[in-house]
C-alpha cells in the first residue's frame, strides 16, 4: 500500500531541488512518473489519432480524461462494468480525470452553478440535470483514475467582485462533500483544487483550508483565462509558497512551453493543456524557437525537420516541406505534427527534470 | 527485378517477385493504398511490423505534378526517401484509385485528363514522365488513356492507339539507370477485339510487365472476365500482371483466377470509412455460419444484404458488453490490444483513432486473405477456394462497429 496517509496512494519523493524548483518521482497505483511533467489530455483518455504505443514511445506517463464526455459516452457505469478507464482502453500507465465541472459550464446551455451542484441542461434531451460533488466523485471512482479532482466552483479570471469569494468558500465546503463521497481512497487520489481568482487574500483562505485536509496533492486552479501574465505568476507563486513541499502542485491549463518552465521555477510539478494537439490542427509545430507555422509559403523549400534538436519519428523522418504539403490535406499531415507536438512537450518535461535534477536549471530573471 | 512463376492454380499463378532493391515477396499482392506517399491513416511507423505482407504500397504520381510537392520529391531523391517508405516496393499507378472518376473524355494525342491534387486537368507524357522519373518507383504503368465500356467504337479505338503510342513514349522517357519497370497498360474498354489489339501490342514491347486498365467501372461481371482471359491470353506468361480499379474480395478472385499478380485496392479504406470492421473467415474448415439457417445464398447477393446480415446477427446476440477483439484470434495490432467496445465508443466520440484501428485491423485481415488465396494456389485449390469463399460471404463478411449493442 502506498502512501503516508490512509488517505493517499501516491507517494512523492522530492528528488533535487534548485531554489523553488523540484525535480520529484511520483508513483501512482499504475506508474511511476517523473516530474515536472506534461500530462496530454484526451476526451476519451486517448489523444487525437495517437495509439496508446504511440503514447508510450512519447513517453507519456499520465493522461487526462474528461469526466464529462466519459459520463456521456461511454458512460460511468459501464466503464465500472468493465473495470475502469484503465482496462477500457488498455493503458498501462497513469489516468487523471477532472471533475467534470469546468466542462460543463463552458460547453452546455444554461449551466449555473449553486450550492447544491452544477446544475444544466441535459445534451441528450434538453431536461435540467444536476452535478453534484458527489455525483463528481462517484463517476471519477468508477472510471477509475489514479488522480481525480475534487468538484470546485472555478469563475474566470476576469470576474471581479463577491462571486469570486462566493466561489472559493463554496470550493471549500465542496471538498468536504467530495472527501465524503470518496470511496476509493486507497485507489484513487484526489487533488483539491485552489481558488480564489486573483485575490491574494482570498488565494490564503481557500490554501489554508485545503492543505488542513491534507489532501495527497493540490491543484491551482481558475487561471489561463485570460488574466495578465504578471497577475498569474503572481498567484502561482503565492499558491505553491502555501502549499506543503511534499506533496504534488498541479497547475491547470498550462500548455505554453514559456508558461510550464516559469510555473516550474516558482515550484509546481504538473500542467495539462489541449494546446499541443490543438494547435497541430491548425498546422502550427512547437520548436525550439518557438512556433512553427507550417502553412506559411516559406516553409514549402524549407527541407529542414520541424526542430533539429527533436529526435521523434516525425522530426527524424520527414522535412518541414514535405509537412506543409501535408498539413492542409491529407489527415496525416496533423496527425504527425501532433505527434511531434506531444514529443516536443515530453521532451521539456524531461529537460525540466534533469536540469534539476542535475543543477542546471536557469534562474529565472525579474518576475515576483 | 526479376518475376518468377512458381505455382499454378488453373490460370491462377504464385510468382515471386523480387525488386532492383533488393525487396522479395510473393505474389499476388495487395499494394496498400497512400496518399502523397503516406498511409491514409496509418501511423507510417507501425506499416514495416503491420504484418508480414505489409511491404508494398501504391501511389499516384498525379498529386505530385505540382509545385511545391513536386519540387520536394525532387529534392528527397524519390517517393521513398520522402516518405520514409525505403524497404517497401512504391507502384506508381496513374489512375487515383480514392477518387476519380473516368469519364472517358475527349484525349488528345499529347495526354489525357485525371484527377490531380488541383482538379481536373489534361496530364501530358513530358509532365508524366517527368514525375515518374523524379519519383523513383520501383515498378510504374505508362500513362493511359483509360475510358469506360460505353463509350463510342472510335473513341475505344483511339484509346488502344494512343495508350500504345503513350506506353512507347514513356520507355522512349524513363530514366535508363533505373531499368525496365515499366507496366505497359493494356485498354480496349467494351470491345473484345480492341482489347486483344492493345494486348498484342503491349506485349511487343520491352517492359517489366503489364497493367489492365478500364476496369471498375460499372462493366458487367462477366464481361470483365472475358476481357481480362482475352487480354492476358496476349501476355507472356513470365511477366507481371497488374490490374486497377478493382479491389473487393470478388473482384480480387475473378483477376487473380484470370492470372493477375497485383492489385491496389481501396477496398479495406471503403470499409474503415464505414465504420466496417472486415470479418469474413479465411480458412475453408470454417463451417458457414448459421446464423439465418433459411436463407439461401443467391449467386449475386449483393455486398449490402451481407451487411444487414452481420447487423441481424448482432441483434440477435446476448446484449451486453462486448469485450471481444474486432476479430477473435486476429494477430492484428487492434485485435491484440482492444476490444469492439472500445472502438464502438471510440467511433461514436468521433474520435479519429478509431479509423486508425479499423484500417489497421482491415488491411491486416486483407492482407492474410491474399495469403489464403496464394496457399490455395499452391495447393492447386484455388478454384474451391474462389467457390467457397463467394458462397459463403452472404453470411457475415463484416462487423459494424458503429452499432450500439450495449443495451
Amino acid at each position: 500500500m502506498l502512501g503516508i496517509s490512509p488517505s493517499m496512494a501516491l507517494r512523492f519523493e522530492v528528488l533535487a531541488r534548485h531554489n523553488r524548483a523540484r525535480a520529484s518521482r511520483l508513483t501512482l497505483p499504475h506508474y511511476e512518473a517523473l516530474t515536472p511533467l506534461f500530462m496530454p489530455v484526451g476526451t476519451q483518455g486517448t489523444i487525437k489519432g495517437l495509439t496508446n504505443d504511440q503514447l508510450e514511445d512519447l513517453d507519456c506517463q499520465i493522461i487526462l480524461g474528461n469526466t464529462y464526455h466519459l459520463a456521456l459516452r461511454p458512460g460511468a457505469d459501464l466503464l465500472d462494468t468493465i473495470g475502469g478507464l484503465h482496462k477500457f482502453m488498455n493503458w498501462p500507465r497513469a489516468l487523471l480525470t477532472d471533475s467534470g465541472g469546468f466542462q460543463m459550464v463552458s460547453l452546455l446551455h444554461l449551466a449555473d452553478i449553486t450550492e447544491e451542484g452544477v446544475t444544466f441542461q441535459s445534451p441528450v434531451d434538453g431536461k435540467p440535470m444536476l452535478l453534484t460533488p458527489e455525483d463528481s466523485i462517484q463517476i471519477q471512482n468508477k472510471i477509475g483514475a489514479d488522480i481525480i479532482m475534487a468538484l470546485d466552483d472555478v469563475v474566470k479570471t476576469t470576474t471581479t467582485g463577491p462571486r469570486v469569494e462566493e466561489a472559493m468558500y463554496r470550493t471549500l465546503r465542496w471538498i468536504d462533500r467530495c472527501i465524503a463521497a470518496h470511496s476509493r481512497p486507497h485507489e484513487q487520489n484526489l487533488f483539491g483544487i485552489v481558488q480564489g481568482g486573483l485575490d491574494p487574500q482570498l488565494r490564503d483562505i481557500c490554501l489554508e483550508g485545503l492543505v488542513a485536509r491534507n489532501l495527497p496533492g493540490y491543484a491551482i486552479g481558475g487561471l489561463a483565462g485570460g488574466e495578465g501574465k504578471d497577475a498569474f505568476w503572481r498567484v502561482v507563486a503565492q499558491c505553491t509558497a502555501g502549499l506543503p513541499e511534499d506533496k504534488p502542485r498541479y497547475v491547470m491549463g498550462i500548455g505554453f512551453p514559456l508558461d510550464i518552465v516559469v510555473c516550474t521555477a516558482l515550484g509546481a510539478d504538473m500542467y495539462d493543456c489541449v494546446y499541443p494537439t490543438r494547435t497541430a490542427r491548425f498546422g502550427s509545430a512547437l520548436v525550439s524557437e518557438g512556433v512553427l507555422r507550417l502553412t506559411h509559403a516559406a516553409m514549402a523549400t524549407d527541407y529542414r525537420p520541424l526542430d533539429s534538436s527533436c529526435t521523434c519519428m516525425v522530426c527524424k523522418r520527414y522535412t518541414r516541406a514535405y509537412l506543409h504539403t501535408l498539413v492542409t490535406k491529407e489527415a496525416m499531415g496533423s496527425q504527425l505534427v501532433s505527434y511531434h507536438n506531444i514529443s516536443h512537450m515530453m521532451q521539456l518535461s524531461r529537460n525540466l527534470h534533469s536540469s534539476i535534477l542535475e543543477g542546471r536549471f536557469p534562474d529565472i530573471h525579474g518576475g515576483s | 527485378m526479376e518475376f518468377t512463376v512458381r505455382a499454378c492454380s488453373g490460370h491462377g499463378r504464385v510468382g515471386s517477385l523480387r525488386l532492383a532493391s533488393g525487396l522479395e515477396f510473393e505474389t499476388p499482392s495487395l499494394l496498400m493504398i497512400t496518399r502523397r506517399g503516406l498511409p491514409v491513416v496509418i501511423p507510417p511507423e507501425m506499416l514495416m511490423d503491420l504484418h508480414p505482407d505489409s511491404r508494398a504500397c501504391q501511389f499516384t504520381p498525379m498529386h505530385f505534378l505540382e509545385d511545391p510537392l513536386a519540387a520536394v520529391v525532387a529534392k528527397a531523391g524519390g517517393v521513398h526517401k520522402l516518405a520514409s517508405l525505403t524497404g517497401f516496393a512504391m507502384v506508381a499507378v496513374a489512375r487515383d484509385s480514392l477518387g476519380n472518376e473516368i469519364a472517358g473524355e475527349e484525349a488528345s494525342n499529347l495526354g489525357a485528363s485525371f484527377e490531380t491534387s488541383s482538379g481536373r486537368r489534361i496530364v501530358g507524357l513530358e509532365k508524366y514522365m517527368e514525375v515518374v522519373n523524379a519519383c523513383k518507383p520501383d515498378l510504374w504503368v505508362s500513362l493511359p488513356d483509360e475510358v469506360p465500356h460505353w463509350v463510342p467504337e472510335k473513341r475505344n479505338r483511339e484509346s488502344v492507339d494512343h495508350t500504345s503510342q503513350w506506353l512507347d513514349h514513356c520507355l522512349s522517357l524513363q530514366h535508363a539507370e533505373h531499368g525496365n519497370r515499366c507496366l505497359g497498360v493494356v485498354v480496349g474498354a467494351g470491345s473484345l477485339e480492341e482489347r486483344a489489339r492493345s494486348a498484342e501490342q503491349a506485349a511487343t514491347r520491352n517492359v517489366a510487365g503489364f497493367s489492365l486498365a478500364g476496369f471498375g467501372l460499372g462493366e458487367d461481371v462477366a464481361q470483365r472476365g472475358f476481357h481480362l482471359e482475352v487480354a492476358i491470353a496476349k501476355l507472356p506468361n513470365d511477366k507481371l500482371r497488374h490490374v486497377c480499379g478493382l479491389g473487393s474480395p470478388e473482384e480480387v478472385l475473378q483477376a487473380v483466377g484470370a492470372g493477375i499478380d497485383l492489385l491496389d485496392s481501396t477496398y479495406p479504406y471503403m470499409l474503415t470509412k464505414e465504420c466496417l470492421a472486415m470479418t469474413f473467415p479465411l480458412k475453408m474448415e470454417v463451417p458457414l455460419r448459421n446464423a439465418d439457417r433459411d436463407m439461401q445464398p443467391t449467386p449475386d447477393h449483393g455486398v449490402a444484404s451481407g451487411f444487414s446480415l452481420a447487423k441481424v446477427n448482432l441483434r440477435s446476440a446476448t446484449y451486453g458488453i462486448d469485450e471481444t477483439p474486432l476479430v477473435t484470434g486476429c494477430k492484428c495490432y487492434t485485435c491484440k490490444r482492444h476490444t469492439k467496445v472500445y472502438i464502438n465508443q471510440l467511433l461514436n466520440s468521433n474520435e479519429t483513432l478509431a479509423q486508425t484501428l479499423l484500417e489497421i485491423h482491415n488491411t491486416y485481415h486483407y492482407l492474410e486473405f491474399f495469403k489464403a488465396i496464394r496457399e490455395s494456389i499452391k495447393a492447386d485449390k484455388f478454384h474451391e477456394f474462389r467457390t467457397w469463399f463467394t458462397s459463403q460471404r452472404v453470411f457475415g463478411m463484416t462487423y459494424d462497429v458503429s452499432e450500439s449493442f450495449v443495451a
